[in-house]
């Protein structure tokens, strides 16, 4: 009971999308609930062949409040009996098929109707089995499989009712065998308990709670080491997904998921512990993603064709990489046909691993490419980048430092814009630097699209830079080379002369061309080394590089780095800039900070840009202040 | 007790209780004004207070004399009959006057002294219909009327015989209103109408039970306690029956369980809510058994249950664990998983119908103790009184509620149940009779 306890504290803490509710005739079966870190108070009802009620206050104190021995071996037992069909499975298979109001009383079978005053409805199952009772006639196996089924899930429903509603609590889990992905189950549960609940309690379901005993007995042994010190998140590379839509299809699946006889699920210990961002106005309600592709069909089939096309590109690059590394070529063919088949199972199954976004998308894809050892088939080609912006950086200074004040700000915005131009995650773009390595910053401008833009609160901006400096700026930086160099340095160079303090936020591994946290010390101090504004801003401590505990293209908001957030609390910041597609628009477009914000990018993706209402290249500048701070200056 | 009015406590009394109306001291239902029987035309549109005045006025003002003629005015005509008609089971309750003067003798009509005749002078009607005689109260006075009260029983599917014979003994002939609660007097009211030509008056079977639970209580003062407790319910060898003092009873948890259950709190004579209810009652536990046993009534069931052992059907905590489960405060001897060693094939094939039957019964009863224990401290309510069919001639039941509630409460919780306990919404109906809405 400990080890599922701990199981249970651990994937609700750790895994994205570990909870979800089940609605069978909504547009997607699954309705993920996002991680939280603050889990505590909750009741976990576990369905094994009785059930235990088992309510968690916190880490280590939960306590077995209660149980019933109505549970999974009572379907089993008594429908074994009553259908004399051995397996639980094929059980569950029958119960799907039958109509239980063959067998059950109903309360029109004794009222004739509805029972109005008490609002109890006609179809209501008034005494389960009650018409086997009177009637002489045969039962089918199926009926009376689908009336024990609902017998069995309307009492455990109906006691986690009572329990949650005696002890205060709204969110109940449930799992063990009896619900195991088995979509009747968990629609009748779902059901008993949105009717005793009258819809105040939901119940929720786990993707992994068959392994809730085995997970916490691992992190048992692996507490040895002090386990404050790190989380832990899915590797969808080495997790098989969620199964069964219902349970015909079931096989099929099983046979369809290939590589393994068994579900998996792995697990990346990420050596930091992860928390919200302090400047998240409502963490509770905080969703990263812009688009659920679950629920959004057309994005969904969009963005798993992008993702399939790019793949050729992904592996060539992925060899090109390792070109002297042994058996590169079979690594990244093998690389290939995992994320082929990963795609293809989420066309099938979205739901398999959580909510589907881009950003799973993007993150599976790392996790497949670390799987055969290509944890960074960048790595050349952002050095040879950094080499050659660096060698612009001063020229880019000193000509931003000639203009007046206006053009010098327009100036610098644009330049941070032309800058994520560069960008190897989208196609539109790898094409053009592949087949051109020449194309500069000065062309990218270019390309940009003129004022106004798709979203344009740059007049606000300008406005809100003649009044007071802020006091310290967090920018979540995106790309090595030109973007990083051209576009970001001179940009926040302009804030640490205004007075603000910056703080640099970069990856912590390496994704795409992603600058990493590493690279970016390195870069820093290279340019520190010409350029003594930044030098002077490093050794005063006014301008400050942090990791920000990630390796995803994209930005989770609620899964920072510790470090990070201690560093935005102490220097008081007051303004957020995120910048790039992955992190600003398929993450974090929605955000809501509590305090100023800047979220920039160009849309380098051509459907994304014409379902934005824009075209290739069309720019996002949006700038937000929180009603509240808004209010108190004027 | 309000209630007692209606208990011949000696032989003047009666006729000094009669002074006032009884409607007046029955639980009324919510929507009827307290002065419905001497009301004048208009007070229902005074004000509260105007109307209070009125009333006091009027009671001031009439003699005694004209207030016992209004009772006889209002006494409903004879036979007396509640009818309760359940899922499973009609409970019908007969009220046979004793003090039948000659004068009325000889008026009264050849159908109604045939009716009483045929139900007093039976104990068993046709294959399946019962009176409990045990259950029979005697002289007792109803509407300033002696007689004894029968209490009578027949399977639904029997109530279309039932209604040709209301017919044969052209029952509608008498002018009567037959007052019926329970899901049947909504689904049959067309069959009464059609088949015997009867009028029925519906009345809401919740309402009824706790009228009936009230009333009965209240007339009962010799022979058998009426409300009684199971002692050392945690001890078999001194587990006893003891009387219990309902007189003081609200708060009270009653839960009646039938072909379902339904769990009601009750905090005064006409303030109650149901709490909640489960389909897990005792028509799931003769449905159950004769899907697994053979079998095809209650009574069989029971017998058999009372053979088996369920120890062999069920998973014990002790047969996981080897023992008790301490940390979480299991005993060895809970029931971890019902039916739970059927699952394998071998203890399927080696278990008779008599351990299957017990099975059931100690299943469907655990889970009716485990809600209502939860109901009871969700409701804060200690007492719980345990009515219904499901419990006639279920001692076993009876016992293992007494003890799961004990057990698991510690002591907290007790159950108590009533020897009527499946008439009462039959009765609740009968004390409707003077009130035809």
């Amino acid at each position: 009971m400990t080890c599922l306890i701990k199981g249970c504290n651990f994937v609700l803490k750790n895994i994205p999308h570990e909870a979800f509710v089940y609605a069978k005739h909504a547009d997607s079966e699954f309705r993920f609930q996002n991680t939280h870190p603050d889990i505590f108070p909750y009741l976990l009802i576990n369905i094994g062949s009785g059930v235990s009620i088992v309510k968690v206050e916190a880490e280590d104190k939960f306590e077995r409040i209660g149980g019933s021995s109505i549970g999974g071996g009572t379907f089993w037992g008594l429908g074994a009996l009553l259908t004399k069909t051995k397996r639980f499975d094929e059980l569950l298979q029958l119960a799907s098929k039958g109509q239980h109001t063959n067998v059950d009383m109903l309360v029109k079978d004794i009222y004739g109707g509805a029972y109005g005053s008490l609002g109890l409805t006609g179809d209501l199952i008034a005494s389960s089995f009650g018409k086997s009772a009177t009637t002489d006639k045969e039962f089918s196996k199926e009926d009376m499989a689908k009336s024990l089924l609902h017998m069995i899930s309307n009492d455990i429903g109906q006691l986690a009712c009572l329990y949650a509603k005696l002890h205060n609590l709204t969110r109940v889990y449930f799992g063990g065998f009896f619900i195991r992905g088995h979509p009747v189950t968990m629609h009748t549960i779902t059901y008993s308990i949105n009717f005793f609940t009258k819809g105040e309690v939901q119940a929720l379901f786990l993707r992994h709670e068959g392994y809730l005993g085995a997970i916490g007995a691992f992190l048992k042994g692996a507490e040895e080491d002090n386990p404050n010190q790190y989380s832990w998140g899915e590797n969808y590379a080495g997790s098989s997904g969620l199964m069964s839509v219902s349970p015909e299809l079931n096989p099929v699946q099983r046979a369809r998921s290939g590589t393994f006889p068994f579900d998996m699920l792995e697990m990346d210990r990420l050596e930091r512990q992860l928390v919200n961002l302090p400047l998240l106005q409502d963490p509770t309600s905080y969703i990263p993603d812009t688009v659920d592709l679950t629920e959004d069909v057309l994005a969904r089939e969009y963005w798993l064709y992008c993702f399939e096309e790019a793949l050729d590109g992904v592996v060539k690059r992925a060899i090109a990489s390792q070109k002297d590394q042994p058996k590169a070529v079979e690594r990244a063919e093998k690389f290939r046909q995992k994320y082929r088949h990963k795609l293809q199972t989420l066309r099938h199954q979205p739901f398999a691993y959580g909510s589907l976004t881009v950003r799973s998308l993007l993150d599976t894809r790392e996790h497949c490419l670390n799987e055969f050892n290509f944890p960074d088939p960048y790595s050349k080609i952002k050095q040879k980048e950094n080499d050659m912006a660096l060698k612009y950086y001063l020229k880019v200074v000193k000509s931003v430092e000639e203009l007046s004040w206006e053009q010098r700000q327009f100036t610098l915005v644009k330049g941070l814009l032309a800058g994520n131009v560069f960008d190897w995650g989208a196609k539109a773009v790898s094409d053009v630097l592949e087949s051109d390595p020449e194309f500069g910053f000065e062309q990218a401008k270019l390309q940009l699209q003129e004022r106004p833009w798709l979203v344009d609160a740059y007049n606000q901006w300008i406005e809100r830079l003649k009044g007071p400096p802020h006091k310290c700026a967090l920018f979540f930086v995106d790309n090595s080379g030109i973007d990083i160099i051209l576009g970001v340095f001179p940009f926040i160079r302009e804030l640490l002369i205004r007075g603000t303090e910056v703080v640099l936020a970069s990856n912590s591994g390496p994704a795409l061309n992603d600058v990493t946290n590493s690279e970016l010390q390195i870069l820093t101090e290279r340019i520190a080394a010409m350029d003594p504004v930044i030098h002077t801003a490093l050794k005063e401590d006014r301008l400050a590089l942090v990791q920000n505990g990630s390796s995803s293209p994209c930005l989770d908001l609620s899964r920072l780095d510790k470090v990070l957030a201690t560093v935005v609390r102490e220097r008081g910041t007051d303004l957020v800039i995120i910048e790039g597609m992955g992190r600003a628009i398929h993450t974090n477009y929605y955000a809501m900070l509590s305090c100023e914000s800047l979220k920039l990018a160009v849309i380098k993706n051509s459907w994304l840009a014409e379902r934005l209402g824009g075209k290739i290249f069309s720019v996002v500048f949006k700038y937000e202040v929180p009603s509240n701070i808004r209010e108190i200056k004027s | 007790m309000e209630l007692n009015g209606f208990h011949c406590d000696g032989e003047g009394c009666a006729e000094e209780k009669e002074e006032e109306p009884p409607a007046l001291m029955l639980p009324r239902s919510k929507t009827e004004t307290p002065c419905s029987l001497i009301a004048t035309p208009g007070a229902d549109s005074e004000a509260a207070g105007g109307s209070a005045l009125r009333e006091q006025r009027v009671s001031k003002s009439t003699p005694v004399m004209l207030r016992l003629d209004s009772l006889k005015k209002n006494r409903p005509p004879f036979p007396w009959f509640g009818m309760d008609i359940g899922g499973t089971l009609v409970k019908l309750v007969y009220f046979e006057p004793k003090d039948i003067t000659a004068e009325e003798e000889q008026e009264e009509v050849e159908s109604l002294k045939s009716i009483r005749r045929y139900l007093t002078s039976h104990t068993a009607y046709g294959k399946t219909g019962i009176r409990d005689v045990h259950l029979e109260l005697s002289d007792l006075i109803l509407w300033g009327r002696k007689g004894n009260l029968h209490f009578i029983r027949f399977p639904t599917h029997e109530l279309p015989a039932f209604l040709l014979m209301g017919r044969d003994k052209h029952f509608s002939s008498l002018h009567t209103t037959l007052c019926a609660t329970g899901g049947g007097a909504f689904k049959y009211e067309d069959d009464f109408r059609t088949m015997a030509n009867l009028q029925l008056l519906k009345l809401d079977e919740l309402d009824c039970l706790i009228k009936g639970v009230m009333y009965i209580y209240s007339v009962v003062s010799s022979g058998p306690p009426e409300c009684y407790y199971f002692e050392h319910p945690t001890d078999p060898e001194r587990c006893e029956q003891k009387a219990y003092n309902l007189e003081d009873p609200y708060p009270l948890l009653l839960v009646n369980i039938g072909s379902g259950v339904s769990i009601l709190a009750v905090y005064s004579k006409d303030n109650y809510k149901r709490v909640t209810g489960t389909s897990l009652g005792g028509g799931t536990f003769l449905g159950l058994c004769c899907l697994l046993t053979g079998c095809s009534t209650f009574e069989e069931a029971l017998a058999m249950a009372t053979e088996g052992e369920s120890t062999c059907v069920d998973k014990l905590v002790r047969d996981i664990y080897g023992g008790d489960y301490e940390r979480f405060g299991l005993p060895g001897w809970a029931v971890a998983s019902s039916f739970g060693n059927m699952i394998c094939k071998e203890k399927r094939d080696s278990v008779s119908k008599e351990d299957l039957a017990r099975a059931t019964l100690v299943t469907i009863t655990n889970n009716i103790g485990s809600i209502t224990r939860m109901c009871a401290l969700n409701e804060n309510i200690e007492r719980v009184v345990f009515v219904g069919n499901f419990l006639r001639v279920n001692t076993l039941s009876m016992k293992l509620l007494s003890y799961a509630l004990d057990y698991w409460s510690k002591g907290q919780l007790k159950a108590l149940f009533l020897r009527h306990e499946g008439y009462f919404g039959a009765v609740g109906a009968l004390l409707e009779l003077p009130n035809p809405s």
